[in-house]
């Protein structure tokens, strides 16, 4: 066996430009936690169904175990590090998932955040079934959901409101 | 589950990919979404020694509506498909997109990869095969040819592709206002047990023929002649018809039995699920 | 409770209750923050200089004795750096004891490495080191291993057919365990005389516990503190550093193990794996650092599964619906190996104490048995025997109500326990309970919202509905004498805690229990707040580090926070006696004339004459020379507590609607309501949040999860496709409903909450069903039930019950 060849990638994440040389089979996930050293990205199945690893990339929700790293050269990749304010504080959409004990143990959250953002993004205006086929997207074994969907539900109706009231 | 390794090579057009997996040969593969394929890799159930990637040919990317035709390229993902405008008689093209895994799935996996991934219950290949759909292939040395679907899928994730091909683009010539896909699967966003679409000529309150196609009753979907001749011989758009449709398209499959579901049970799944879709495709 | 504590005007702070209280308030979370932001550490998280990276090469065989191990390839991958047989490890086995005669108990091992034999398809045989999990993997596919394969025992009648392959020597039966806990004089006559007596026979399939984070640990040697130092995401730290320094020859002090950041555990993770004490040695032996994360097809095939049991039970009732006796024959399906530290007794053991549940049963006879099988081995999965028992009890409790012609709910009415304590037939004595309340209160909200009138309604239109309820109980809070009547050897009652307050009037206190996603860090510091007149986000909870918690037996069995929660108040209220003794002394006034407020030490009579904790630390830390003469200098306190007698008996009472889909056999749940009762809630969205979370798992048990193999033990259900975790498509919301019933011996009222939820949800979803299918005349007692059990039934395709 011969050694396997390393590809020299720029990824852009979080705003950031990154320089990594990774084997070609190196997963999108792999590349961010252990290259990166963005661990907030979580990995829990390795095939596409569990959603823990989920990203936005472009702005669409995306499994990161289902992308190689060279596929992500040239797009804009965002991860959960890129929620909170660079003071540190809290978005709209990770506090109400704390109001609304939208998270126990915490290892499906990030993804379960990602997701959110990138529909949010999208569907501002989605209503609670909407929101609960979304959240189906990614496997929780510890809030049976509602709560999930409560939180994404309570950000979406809060953006709402600001809305109004600003316009 | 870390896949093995392999060489990556980025596509530049679609003649170079063409002809450099006839190069590489029998190792290589095309990577599109690779929705479906890197979970195999990751499984280690694939291990192609060499990867193609094609995800960057933007010229792949396209829905094009035409009066003529709805055209979609063959690196559109189900997400774009899902949210674009596909023109008139085409609805049930967007609404099959719903049934394709979930959001994050569906934002990465294409069409083109789906069709020549050919599950025996991909959205892609039951509306490809429902709507007589043509599927363009550009293969080495700047060759192209046209596959009708009806001749696409021979079996289990096999298809007439060569493997020096890929798929450039797929052509929907004739618009279906009346058609829907349903499924069954045991939770959201599951490959379907049985999944089926009809495609209806229906006209002031009856039915003139119509297309029906089945996904997870066999290796590949199929289409039910048996079940178009019922539709064929018209009849009023009522629930009568639909269940003789229906009760011809159980009678004419005989599907596989696994863990999920025996065969009676897919059998019996096949007729509601036709009643369904029918229901769905006259209401339109 | 917390009386020692004068609130002040601290009631208007956010989180803390009008009555002057944190216990009670839904106060965020502390662990929140982190898990928010992408910043907790989980042990994959966690990366150490020249850290390798370990695989498992994996019996590819269900039975059979290896014949070769080759690992020479494994050596020539590129990126690996060494491989290891058990031969070149040399570790002890793992083994689980009871206080158990032979003919009751057969002690078996689990080799950390399979030496000669495999016993189910997955068991680890070498573990190989690279430079990244890649090379890891890429070198486990290189190992060459043959083995003489011998027949599979995959059921619970291939183990028990005489001249059956042995999957231990020691026990040529297959029957690791054979116990009759009870068997009451005459019962035999009971039910020869009992004008009603219903049988019923169940099966519940084999299930993953799974936790959203895989198992996985990080290994060490630390020079510096001469110890290794072990991450891994456990339930039980104290239990791991035990079997690992047994197994390496090592002793205890020269280990460390230490939880980071956990994603779940469900009881998975409340037993000592081989993996991890595998990782450690080959850390050793390579002289670095090594990460072994399992991944999700091994955490599905080839880690510590659950639930697999077969129920033959009859139950004799009176004209009137009053239970005469229970006759219960359980036997489970415990896999290849017994786990440490539960053993093969967790499940069986289990269903013969506490069968009877919330009725009063006059007679009862019942025999527990444990079986090996070429399958992985099985550990303690949230709630533990009861889903399943208690689903065959409510089972038995419908039929008779059929049979009878009587009211199934009115049938539960007449045989609750109402009356507390109560001793019941299994020698288990119950603490005060709601039975009765939380079932009439289920009841009365399924027919206020209409649901019986929608179900008569809609069936006119063809449509299918069904409403069934579970009622139980769930001892919470095991004391050693609870576990010591099972006869464990490994009796993991109590809890410690010490606490600390340090010179900024902040304390920290520890606890031997191990949060895994029931924010303990939250609720522990609530309670310790109370105790204190601290704010929460004054009180930091120390857990998951051998060498700063003295000794705990972590997190399982909804213990936490009757034991731990109650060892914490306990030690935060010894400080505060020691700091009204000093502020007493320091205010120059009577013990009696000072209480604690507002961080602080106040005086009765003057509550401008007081003294801060900061005060008080100053004096007790930095100026010691102002102590009084027989204090000794610093301000720190411990205290331990175990389970009173029996424990403590959460109880809860659950219905469900449910629709069966005509065309596809699809069961969709229109409703769920839960009305638990964990007595003082320390925090109700916690508690709302760990019921909900179990009621899916329930859920997931009754309609979706099952571990499947084929002929040859091959596992068939190793990915997500085929192992079917329901998704929020499938988990509908859940109403909550609360009545609180107090602990009469913990702290601060509370009784455990964690494993409710799961206990009760199969029965209530089973129940539900069975009431649609009841004009088809069909019964389906055995889990997960699928869509095709129900077509199936609905269209007359199946055999009648019962």
């Amino acid at each position: 066996m011969t050694e396997p060849d390393k590809v020299l990638l720029t990824l852009q994440v979080n705003g950031t430009s990154h320089e990594v040389a990774v084997e070609a089979r190196r997963t999108l996930a792999d590349t961010l936690r252990h290259d990166l050293e963005l661990t907030g990205t979580h990995v829990a199945c390795e095939h596409g169904v569990c959603g823990a690893c989920t990203v936005l990339v472009d702005g669409d929700p995306a499994r990161s175990c289902l992308m190689f790293a060279p596929q992500a050269e040239g797009s804009d990749v965002r991860t959960v590090e890129s929620l909170a304010g660079d003071d540190g504080t809290m978005s709209d959409l990770q506090c109400a998932f704390s109001a609304n004990h939208g998270l126990q143990c915490g290892f499906c959250t990030p993804g379960f955040l990602m997701l959110a953002e990138g529909f949010l993004a999208e569907h501002p205006d989605a209503d609670r079934e909407e929101i609960r086929e979304v959240v189906s997207s990614n496997l929780c074994r510890c809030t049976g959901y509602q709560t999930i969907v409560d939180s994404i539900q309570d950000c979406a109706e809060r953006r709402r409101d600001a809305k109004e009231t600003s316009a | 589950m870390k896949p093995p390794p392999f060489t990556y090579h980025r596509a530049r057009d679609v003649a170079g990919a063409a002809d450099l997996v006839a190069e590489l040969g029998e190792d290589a593969k095309f990577l599109a979404g690779g929705q479906s394929l890197i979970p195999m890799m990751n499984f280690r159930l694939a291990r192609p020694e060499h990867l193609i990637d094609i995800g960057g040919l933007r010229e792949l990317s396209f829905v094009d509506a035409g009066p003529e035709a709805l055209r979609v390229g063959s690196l559109t993902t189900h997400r774009t498909v899902e949210t674009a405008d596909l023109g008139t008689g085409f609805d049930v093209v967007r609404e099959a997109m719903r049934w394709i895994g979930h959001l994050p799935i569906r934002t990465r996996g294409t069409v083109g990869g789906s069709l020549a991934h050919a599950d025996a219950t991909a959205e892609w290949c039951l509306l490809a095969v429902l709507l007589d759909a043509e599927i363009v292939v550009a293969g080495a040395g700047g060759r192209r040819r046209t596959i009708a679907a009806g001749d696409a899928f021979l079996g289990f994730y096999t298809t007439l592709l060569a493997d020096d091909e890929l798929i450039v683009e797929v052509v929907f010539g004739r618009p279906a206002p009346h058609a829907a896909v349903t499924e069954f699967a045991e939770r959201k966003g599951d490959f379907a047990v049985v999944s089926a679409a009809v495609d209806l000529d229906v006209g002031s309150g009856a039915v003139a023929g119509g297309r029906v196609a089945l996904g997870g009753v066999g290796p590949a979907v199929v289409r039910v002649p048996e079940a178009e001749r019922v539709l064929q011989a018209g009849g009023r758009a009522c629930r009568d018809l639909f269940e003789a449709c229906a009760d011809a398209a159980a009678q004419a499959v005989d599907p596989p039995a696994d863990g999920d579901a025996g065969t009676e049970y897919r059998r019996a799944l096949v007729r509601n699920l036709v009643i369904r879709a029918c229901e769905e495709a006259v209401a339109r | 409770m917390t009386s020692e504590v004068a609130t002040g005007d601290r009631a208007n702070e956010p989180g803390f209750r009008a009555d002057g209280t944190w216990i009670g308030a839904a106060v965020s979370r502390k662990e929140d923050p982190r898990l928010l932001t992408g910043e907790a550490r989980f042990v994959d998280d966690i990366h150490l200089p020249r850290m390798l990276h370990a695989a498992f090469v994996r019996s590819t065989v269900a039975s059979g004795h290896i014949t070769s191990v080759d690992l020479s390839r494994v050596l020539e991958v590129p990126g690996v750096v060494a491989a290891f047989t058990a031969e070149d490890l040399d570790l002890g086995d793992i083994t689980p004891r009871l206080d158990r005669p032979p003919e009751e108990h057969t002690e078996t091992s689990m080799p950390i490495l399979a030496r000669d034999r495999v016993r189910f398809v997955g068991e680890p045989v070498a573990v190989v080191l690279a430079e990244d999990p890649y090379a890891a993997e890429d070198g486990i596919e290189a190992a060459d291993v043959t083995y003489d394969v011998t027949p599979p025992v995959l059921s619970e009648e291939q183990a028990l057919t005489p001249g059956a392959n042995a999957v231990h020597d020691e026990a040529p039966g297959n029957v690791l365990l054979d116990v009759s806990m009870f068997a009451s004089d005459g019962i035999d006559d009971v039910f020869a005389e009992a004008p009603c007596v219903v049988h019923v026979r169940a099966r519940a399939g084999r299930q993953n516990a799974l936790p959203l984070e895989t198992r996985g640990v990080v290994a060490g040697w630390d020079a510096r503190a001469q110890q290794l130092l072990v991450q891994t995401c456990t339930q039980v730290p104290h239990q791991v550093r035990t079997v690992l320094a047994g197994s390496l020859g090592m002793s205890e002090s020269t280990v460390r193990v230490l939880v980071p950041d956990m994603g779940g555990g469900f009881g998975i993770k409340c037993v000592v794996g081989r993996e991890e004490i595998a990782v450690a040695a080959a850390a050793t032996r390579a002289g670095r650092p090594v990460k072994w994360i399992e991944d999700r097809k091994d955490a599905l095939s080839a880690s510590f599964l659950a639930r697999e049991q077969r129920y033959e039970a009859r139950a004799a009732f009176d004209e009137t619906g009053r239970i005469l006796g229970l006759d219960v024959d359980v036997l489970c399906d415990m896999g290849a190996y017994s786990c440490y530290p539960f053993t093969v007794g967790i499940e069986p053991l289990m269903a013969s104490s506490e069968m009877p549940g919330v009725y009063r049963v006059p007679a009862y006879r019942v025999r527990g048995r444990a079986i090996a099988t070429n399958k992985a081995p099985t550990a303690p999965y949230r709630g533990v025997s009861r889903p399943q028992h208690v689903m065959v009890m409510e089972r038995l409790v419908e039929r008779a109500a059929r049979e009878l012609g009587l009211d199934a709910l009115e049938v539960r009415r007449r045989n609750l326990i109402t009356v507390f304590p109560y001793t019941g037939i299994n020698n288990v004595t119950y603490d005060p309970g709601s039975y009765l309340e939380s079932l009439n209160l289920c009841e009365r909200v399924l027919a206020d919202e209409g649901w019986y009138g929608t179900q008569r309604s809609v069936a006119e239109q063809g449509r299918v509905l069904g409403i069934g309820y579970a009622c139980f109980n769930e001892r919470t809070g095991y004391g050693s004498d609870a576990f010591a009547k099972r006869k464990m050897q490994a009796v993991p009652g109590f809890d410690l805690s010490e606490v600390r307050m340090d010179t900024s009037g902040t304390v920290v206190v520890t606890t031997g229990t191990m949060s895994h996603g029931q924010s303990h860090e939250t609720t522990m510091a609530q309670i310790v707040a109370d105790k204190l007149g601290l704010p929460v986000d004054k009180v930091k909870i120390q857990q998951g580090d051998t060498d700063r918690v003295t000794y705990g037996w972590g997190s399982f069995g909804s213990r936490s926070i009757t034991i731990g929660g109650t060892a914490v108040a306990l030690a935060a209220g010894n400080l505060g006696g020691k700091l009204l003794d000093l502020g007493a002394h320091l205010l120059e006034t009577r013990r009696d004339n000072v209480e604690l407020a507002d961080e602080g030490v106040q005086q009765r009579d003057d509550h401008d004459r007081r003294l801060s904790y900061q005060d008080i630390a100053d004096v007790a830390y930095l100026r010691s020379h102002l102590l009084p003469k027989e204090a000794e200098p610093g301000l720190q306190a411990s205290a331990s507590f175990d389970g009173v007698g029996d424990g403590t008996f959460s109880n809860a009472a659950h219905g469900v609607v449910v629709e069966l889909h005509r065309d596809t056999g699809r069961v969709e749940i229109l409703r769920y309501v839960c009305v638990e009762d964990c007595g003082v809630a320390i925090n109700p969205q916690v508690v709302d949040g760990q019921a909900r979370g179990g009621i899916a798992q329930g859920i997931a048990g009754a309609l979706f999860e099952k571990v499947t193999y084929d002929e040859n033990g091959e596992p068939s259900a190793a990915s997500f496709l085929d192992y079917k975790v329901p998704t929020a498509c499938e988990i509908p919301d859940v109403a909550m409903h609360h009545i609180e019933t107090p602990c009469l011996f913990t702290d601060n009222g509370a009784k455990g909450a964690g494993e409710g939820g799961t206990i009760g949800a199969p029965a209530a979803v089973l129940n539900a069903v069975n009431d649609a299918l009841r004009p088809a005349g069909v019964e389906l007692n055995d889990t997960p039930i699928t869509p095709q059990q129900v077509f199936d039934a609905l269209t007359g395709a199946l055999e009648v019950a019962p």
